[in-house]
């Protein structure tokens, strides 16, 4: 497996940031939860409005969706400067296909280190849920984790397409603006998509964030059942797989003219 | 007693000749085309092994569409092309697995060190990590930027950061190295230093192939290049064979008081005679490229023309680069 060839790579370059991300990845949750989750919630709860969320309270409701939001934002944000990084200013990825390395493997490489980040990423967040009591069960918590890591891998791999069309970072000013913060805040996390008109909600049930989001409760707070499991799952690895196709296309494109 | 079998199946003896005659890299009609724009034009090349191999010609010849082809990362679009006497296409990781590149451009990694640099790079090739510390360390000596070895790549010079790319080039112990324009945008003594260096490999068997546009950088490393221009080949030789079939051995360079080099030109060619094989005029002096450059100078000044310098110099490969790509600018 030519891939794996650059473990000492990417274990070389995370050495260099893990101190940070591990202390954000702790510290912006634990931000979100408070205001939102607790500060927020004591408003949402005293409203008794908890009907149209399940009858949860609005921190049991927000803290799970937290899972897919950051995943999300973590997955583009590692998809987009460091892919353009490495065609561009680094050429990084053009030094290793004079190697060994096929597209293929430079692509599987740079994606596993992104699973890498999404994992630890999650998993930070997880201890965080925990301790604001949100999770009442390690395997429903773990599986939240592993939809969090595949939601963020639907977001990473056609980042990586898009990223790899970019000649300048203008594009991604336009993608955090106009995709990002529109999916952070209508992605049924904070309040259920059905609250939206009708033709928006359905947009919002188009995005993989949504899917993950919903998931994401569903296993924390029960009450999942195997077809919701089946048609999110599903829907995720239908933009893994159609991402990956883009992704390689772009790639060779540009690494192979 | 017992006989080992395979020992009595006829040893395929390896033929030295075939060996050193089996060309390295071979190419026939190899093209190069982005959409509508043919980058390289149906070229013959074969490069032997222990070489080192020039291709020479303008911006915008061809020379790093064939490099990029060579080195196993851009598909021809057309023709046949073999290195080590496999097909790029098939097996690109095979083939690269045994070359080194030195890209024209700097790809060295600016988020890791400088013996970082060397030892991940090593890694790609499958070496294992003993092997990419010792090999990192060989390397850097091998460049003298031994101590150098800790520091980030920012705080390097161009120069430098050149040795570095060489060094990682070499990683693998490579029998080919690919260097595009290696010294490109390097002061005299970085230059200097890179090709003393190029030397040493190709003392050591490395078979070299670069493209260069600097008459000196050919004439100095190169057993034999081919010129481009315009994505075909338009020569072929030893700098001496070619100097000698598209220049004379020695060059005089006239210039006048006033500026009417280009009226001057007939009476010079009628004074010279044939002395001068060809007469060339520029704007602020005339080229008469003779035999003896001395005899040639000496007729004109006979004849009563008198330039106020008078350079005489021997042919270089510059003479022949300009007679057969031209003196037009290329952009």
């Amino acid at each position: 497996m030519l891939a794996l060839r650059q473990v000492d790579y990417w274990a070389t370059v995370h050495r260099r940031v893990w101190r940070g991300t591990v202390v954000t990845s702790f510290v912006v949750p634990v931000f979100y939860l408070a205001a939102i989750g607790v500060g927020l919630g004591r408003y949402v709860d005293a409203a008794g409005s908890t009907a149209a969320i399940g009858g949860l309270s609005y921190l049991d409701y927000v803290g799970p969706g937290l899972l897919a939001i950051t995943a999300m934002q973590t997955a583009v944000f590692e998809s987009t400067y460091p892919v353009l990084a490495r065609f561009i200013w680094q050429k990084t990825y053009n030094a290793m296909i004079a190697t060994p390395l096929r597209v293929r493997d430079v692509l599987v490489g740079h994606l596993g280190y992104v699973v890498l980040r999404l994992v630890t990423t999650c998993a930070v967040l997880l201890v965080v849920l925990a301790l604001f009591g949100v999770v009442h069960s390690v395997a429903a918590g773990l599986g939240a984790v592993a939809v969090a890591v595949l939601v963020g891998l639907a977001f990473a791999v056609p980042s990586f397409a898009f990223s790899a069309r970019q000649e300048n970072d203008s594009g991604f000013a336009l993608l955090y603006r106009l995709g990002l913060i529109p999916m952070f805040l209508f992605s049924g996390a904070f309040f259920p998509v059905s609250q939206l008109p009708a033709a928006i909600a359905w947009i919002a049930r188009l995005t993989p964030v949504w899917h993950g989001v919903e998931l994401c409760r569903a296993l924390i707070t029960g009450g999942v059942t195997v077809p919701a499991v089946v048609g999110h799952v599903g829907y995720l690895l239908l933009w893994v797989v159609v991402g990956w196709w883009l992704a390689e296309r772009a790639f060779r494109r540009r690494l192979e003219r | 007693m017992a006989v080992n079998p395979r020992q009595l199946r006829p040893q395929r003896v390896p033929d030295a000749r075939a060996e050193t005659q089996e060309p390295l890299i071979r190419a026939r009609g190899l093209v190069k085309s982005f959409g509508d724009f043919e980058a390289v034009r149906g070229i013959d090349v074969d490069v032997r092994r222990g070489e080192a191999f020039g291709f020479l010609g303008p911006n915008g010849a061809g020379k790093s569409s064939t490099m990029r082809m060579i080195g196993a990362v851009s598909p021809p679009s057309a023709g046949e092309l073999r290195v080590f006497g496999l097909d790029p296409v098939t097996h690109g990781s095979q083939i690269r697995a045994r070359i080194g590149v030195c890209p024209q451009e700097d790809t060295i990694d600016v988020e890791l060190r400088v013996r970082e640099n060397l030892v991940v790079y090593g890694r790609f090739f499958g070496l294992s990590r003993a092997e990419c510390r010792a090999r990192a360390d060989e390397l850097l000596a091998f460049v003298s930027l031994t101590d150098w070895a800790d520091a980030t790549v920012e705080a390097l010079s161009g120069g430098m950061k050149r040795r570095l790319t060489i060094a990682r080039a070499l990683v693998n112990s490579p029998r080919l190295l690919l260097l595009d324009e290696p010294t490109t945008g390097l002061d005299p003594q970085a230059r200097h230093l890179v090709w003393e260096r190029l030397f040493r490999l190709k003392q050591q068997g490395v078979t070299l192939v670069l493209t260069t546009h600097y008459m000196d950088e050919a004439e100095q490393l190169c057993d034999r290049l081919v010129v481009m221009d315009r994505g075909k080949i338009v020569a072929e030789g030893s700098p001496r064979a070619l100097i000698d079939r598209y220049s004379t051995r020695e060059v005089t360079e006239l210039r006048f008081a006033d500026d009417g080099h280009a009226d001057l030109a007939g009476a010079v060619t009628d004074r010279v005679g044939n002395l001068a094989a060809r007469v060339e005029v520029l704007p602020d002096r005339l080229l008469l490229y003779a035999n003896d450059g001395e005899a040639a100078a000496a007729a004109v000044s006979r004849g009563g023309l008198h330039p106020t310098s008078v350079l005489v110099r021997r042919s270089s490969l510059e003479d022949v680069f300009l007679r057969l790509t031209g003196r037009s600018l290329v952009d």
